[in-house]
This record gives C-alpha cells, structure tokens and sequence, in this order.
C-alpha cells in the first residue's frame, strides 16, 4: 500500500462524504444536489484517467509556464539574519498567480462533462482573469460575477477579463464583495444547471470543490518537494502561505503533509488588526455553515455573516478552505495573521531585497517570514509561497503610501 | 391530526411565506391568518441568502438592518401560536442561524414556540445529521424541498425522514422570478404523489390568483412568498392592508380548487 494512503496519513481526507472532520461538506440547495454528485462522479473518473491528466500536464507546462522556479532569496535571508529563505515562484505563472493551475483543471471537467457555458466569482480580479483566460484558449462563454465595489477598485482586472471576452456582472447586494459575488454565482448556477458549470476558485464550497481544487493546485507543492531535494537533499523545515479561501496555502502545504519534519504555517490577514476590521476566520471565527460548506467563518452570536477586511482583495473573504480548518483543529499545520501594515512592510521589503515585486496576498507570507527567519538557526530552511505578483497591486500600495501616481 | 395536516385536510391549501421582522410582522401574519392563508411560513434573515431572488434578499436586508435577532423570529413565532392556535406555522431559513447554537438548542426554541415544521434551505439530505435527528425528537417536522433536478433514484432520500408536507421548488432558480409551465408542475407532481404520500405545496415564481388556482387543481398547496415581500417592501408599516388583499384574493383562487374537485 502506498504511504500516503495508509490510515494514519494526514493526505487521505475528505472522506466518501466531502468531509474533513467535521469541516466540509455539502450544503447546497436541493437544486444543486444532483450536479454536485455528478461533478463528483466526473471527477473521479478524470482522476483515474491518465489522458485527463496528461491534457492537464501539457496545459501547465506548455502554456502556464510550469514548473516555477525554486528560488533561494540570498538578500533577504542575509537581512533577516536566520533561517535561509526559498520561494516558489508561482508569481511567474500565464495571468500572474496560482490561480490559473485550478482554472485549467477546472475548464478540462467542465468540457469533459459537456457544459458549454462557465461562471465565475472573482473578488480581487485574478480569479476572475484567469477563469476568462482559459474560456477565451477554450472558447467557452465566460461570465464572472463581482461585487460592485471591487469592480470600481480594480479596473485594470476588469478591463483584461473583458479583452479576454468575459462578461463582468457587477454585484450590488450586500457588500458588494466577493462573498455576496459568490452568493450571485451560486444563484445563477442553481438557474442554469443544465448547461453552466461553476469555476470556484478556492479550495472552499460545496464538496468535491475543496478536494479538486487542492489536488490542482498541488501542483505547486509537488514541484516545490521535488526541486527542494534535488537542490539542497532535503526538505524544508518551515512551509509558510498567505490564505483567504486558502487555495495556494494547502496546493502548497498537502504534498508535504505526511513529511513530519516539516513545519507548516498559514497566515491570514488581521486588516487593521484582530481587535478590528479583519479577514482572519481562524483566528476570530468559529464553525458555521456558508457557500456550501461548514467551516470557521466570521459571524455574530445568531450566525449573520460579518465582513471581512483586508488590504488585499484576495484575502477579504470571511471563511476558508474547509480542510485549513481541520488542519488546524488536529494540530498538523499552525495558523498566523499579519496586518495591513506589516504586510504592506514586507511587500517593500522583497521589492528592495529581491527586485520582485509580490502581490499583496503573498505580502502577508512574507511579513510572518520576517517575523520568524531570525528566531531559527542559519541552516534551517523556510519555503514561503510567492503565489502572485504585484503589478495588480501598485496603485492600492501607492495610495496607502500616499503617493500620486 | 397535527396542525399541518389539518391544514391540508380541507383541500388545496394556501401556504404563504413573509421575511421575520421585514415591517410589522405580527400585524402581517394577522392579516395573512384572516384573509385565508392556511399555512405561515416565517422567513429567518439571513446575510446570504443564496437561494433567494431580489425581493427576499431585500427583505432579509431590511430585517436585518432593523436589528432583527434570532430570538425576535422565535419570540414572533410564540406569540402567533398565542394567537392562532389552530394554524400550522413554518420557520424557513438557512442552516448556519438555525444551527450556530447546536441543533438542540434550535429544536427546542421550535418546540417550545409551537413552531410546527422547519424548512432548511442549504442542508439537503446528504447532511440532515446538521439538524433532522434534533427535529424530529422534538417532534418539529423537517419539511424537504424537491426540484426539477431530483431524479426518481435521488426523491427516496429527499422524502427519509422528512414529514408535514413536501415542497416541490418548480423551477430550478432562485426565489420570485421565473414561473414554471404548468403542463411540467402537472407531471412533477403526479410523479412525486406516486413516491409519497405527503402533501406537495408547489411553490417559486408563484404571484397571481390565476397562476394559484392552476396550480391547486393539481396539488395539494401553493406557496407564495416573493409577491407578498414585494408589497412588504413597498407599504412598510401599511403593509398588513395590502398584504391582506392580495392574500384574500389568492386564497379565494386556491380554495375554490376544493369545491371543483
């Protein structure tokens, strides 16, 4: 029997049923039900087909630009004075971020199961772009809903989904972000079932969403595994991630979840800081039930949803991945938060350090990075994911810097 | 014969749905009570309501945006079962309200209200450990939803465990747009009468006394939610007049199905 199955191996969930412990699950209207199943019967097929993955593979390497380097950081290793500090690279994936690798995987189920027509929820933009991007190489009808305040805040994502030749639905209920751009997308998929299929992108929602999404983005962790021993013949000692949803973090953190030496952190974002406005589910929710799946969420005493806040659009969603909640709950990953301010800190500090320029997402990464590298030992290693960059970012860091551009 | 199914009993029942604390609920529910409804069902806000078209989104807006608390909604449904002793009363909501306490506490709170069944949007059967063992050891009735989407080999799980009446969703949608063709509401139910023998109310995008009247001849309920919100919405405090209208006029097309048949 191999490893990873054996009974005891932190890489067997969910279980028959979608859940992680008691996180997880299927919680979707009646309607939904029934293509849910169905995804998932499609999905473990596609599993078992080496002509699904190998369309997959070639797709990654040929017009993703797979694999990202492995990059050891020498300046900021040297400034932080401690562990060595390696990123993976998947901020030089096609469109800018890790998004793209659950977005090609996500479009080969939905053609494989005969949709013609693709949604999607976007909140920052970079799932969105990367959602219009695979429909325009496919030539699938595209149409990604987004909450109208993050449509005015992020124009330039808007513009490149529409020259990919998205539809861009602002949203206007609730907040206007992208949990009420998620309600609006499950709410035309529940209308058009026959034909639409949901790109989520996250490692959240309804199972199998959780489960397929982690296993696209393990792509990332595969490949950070297998350049980290064939570089230095040895694992990491520290895995550090940004998590929103948490797409990144656990495509990063499950290929290694069964390595024991290796330490694995996720870092959530306290906004102004936990005390206030923040997007840290973790850290200041406890377990509910939202957008098909039970995990820990921001809510009130009578289980009203309370919204998030961060500097990064990408982390301002008030749940997360449903297996980060069981991770944390059995002890086998530890979890963090970073503020607005010392993420926008560390977003500086690569730039200068390192000549690249990150995403915000990735920025709160780095500031738990800066925080721990100098309490470890000069030949210890720590792998942080560098899973977008910052070109998206540089007109909301220039007004928080104050400057005009 | 518990209260829903008295309710059915006389023929083609009028089930009609109002968001908690959307305007002057208890007056609203009064009105509905007196113009004919046979069964309320009373709406719990909620911040997501996924299922939902514009009108009860902006009704749970509303609700919530007044203060609206869980325990106002329980406190509502006691005071109507003060009230009107004889009409069966529906909470219906999403899971994480009804659930963040643990299902007990939420069974009980029903049962101590004289809440007589549940409808849970987002926990389809694959999870009812989430909330049915608690119902119905509290003797709450957990009411399903059926939908054009629930084939013959899925309608067994919907119907385990589930009692007080089936709702059968017409339309695969969200609440209040689109209504469905009533030759497919004809053969749904006929399809669903052969699998159980609950009573089957057909609901969504149902607004007119015309639309209702179709629909009772082949059914056992119609249900009518989003065209009530709506006036909700527009009258505020007014509301219960011309909610009461609208409620007569629907009733009166429903009911006139148990002379015919």
């Amino acid at each position: 029997m191999n490893a990873e199955h054996q009974k005891n191996s932190f890489r067997n969930q969910p279980d028959d049923r979608g859940h992680f412990g008691q996180f997880g699950g299927r919680y979707v209207a009646e309607t939904l039900m029934p293509l849910i199943l169905d995804l998932e019967r499609e999905y473990n097929k596609a599993k078992a087909d080496p002509a699904f993955q190998a369309e997959f593979d070639d797709l990654l390497e040929h017009y993703v630009g797979r694999p990202s380097p492995l990059y050891f950081a020498p300046r900021i290793t040297e400034e932080l004075g401690g562990a060595q500090v390696w990123f993976k690279r998947d901020e030089l994936n096609h469109t800018g971020a890790h998004k793209i690798n659950n977005c090609i995987g996500q479009i080969l189920l939905a053609m494989r199961m005969g949709k013609t027509r693709i949604i999607a929820e976007t909140g920052a933009g970079q799932h969105g772009v990367a959602t219009a991007t695979v429909c325009a190489r496919f030539g699938l009808p595209c149409t990604v809903f987004m909450g109208a305040t993050d449509v005015a805040r992020q124009a330039p994502n808007v513009f490149r989904m529409k020259l990919l030749g998205a539809e861009v639905r602002p949203v206007t209920a609730g907040a206007a972000t992208l949990k009420d751009a998620m309600n609006e997308a499950l709410r035309d998929w529940v209308a058009n079932v026959h034909d639409t299929f949901y790109i989520i992108g996250t490692a959240a929602g309804p199972h199998p969403y959780p489960e397929l999404v982690r296993d696209f983005q393990s792509v990332i962790g595969r490949e950070a595994r297998a350049q980290m021993l064939a570089r230095t013949g040895r694992l990491p000692d520290l895995l550090v991630a940004a998590i929103g949803g948490g797409s990144n973090a656990i495509g990063l953190f499950h290929p290694f979840l069964d390595d024991p030496s290796v330490r694995m952190l996720g870092v959530e974002a306290a906004g102004y800081g936990l005390d206030k406005d923040h997007a840290a589910s973790l850290a200041g929710g406890r377990p509910g039930i939202l957008h098909g799946n039970k995990t820990y969420l921001l809510q009130d005493e009578d289980g009203q949803i309370i919204e998030g806040h961060s500097i990064s659009a990408g982390l301002d969603y008030p749940g997360i991945g449903p297996e980060h909640a069981w991770l944390k709950e059995v002890g086998r990953a530890e979890y963090t938060s970073v503020t607005d301010d010392e993420a926008l800190d560390a977003f500086q500090l690569l730039c200068r350090t390192e000549g690249i320029i990150p995403a915000l997402e990735p920025s709160h990464a780095i500031a738990a990075v800066k925080k721990i590298a100098p309490t470890m030992g000069k030949d210890q290693i720590i792998l942080a994911n560098l899973c977008g960059r910052g070109d998206k970012d540089i007109f909301s860091v220039a007004d928080h810097l104050g400057v005009e551009l | 014969m518990s209260r829903l199914q008295s309710a059915f009993a006389k023929g083609p029942a009028l089930v009609t749905f109002v968001t908690g604390g959307d305007g002057p609920t208890d007056t609203i529910l009064d009105a509905l009570v007196e113009a004919g409804a046979d069964v309320i069902e009373l709406g719990m806000p909620f911040t997501d309501p996924m299922a939902d078209g514009p009108a009860i989104q902006q009704a749970n807006l509303r609700s919530l945006g007044a203060g609206t608390k869980t325990a106002d909604i329980i406190r509502i449904a006691a005071d109507f079962r003060a009230r009107h002793p004889g009409t069966p009363l529906v909470l219906m909501g999403y899971a994480n309200p009804m659930t963040i306490r643990g299902p007990e506490w939420f069974a009980d709170q029903c049962r101590k209200a004289g809440v007589d069944g549940v409808i849970c949007v987002d926990i389809p059967p694959e999870e009812d450990q989430e909330l049915g063992p608690a119902l119905r050891a509290a003797g709450v009735s957990l009411i399903r939803l059926a939908t054009p989407t629930t084939d013959a080999a899925r309608l067994p799980a919907v119907l385990e465990g589930s009692s007080g009446f089936l709702y059968y969703v017409s339309v695969a949608g969200i609440t209040g747009l689109q209504q469905a063709a009533q030759a497919s509401i004809e053969d749904a139910v006929a399809r669903l009468r052969a699998a159980t023998d609950l009573p089957i109310a057909v609901g969504f995008g149902v607004r007119t006394p015309e639309q209702a009247a179709a629909i009772a001849k082949v059914s056992h309920g119609v249900v009518v939610g989003s065209a009530l919100v709506e006036l909700v919405g527009q009258h505020g405090a007014d509301a219960p007049k011309a909610v009461f209208d609208l409620t007569k006029a629907l009733a009166d097309a429903v009911h006139s199905a148990r002379e015919s048949a």
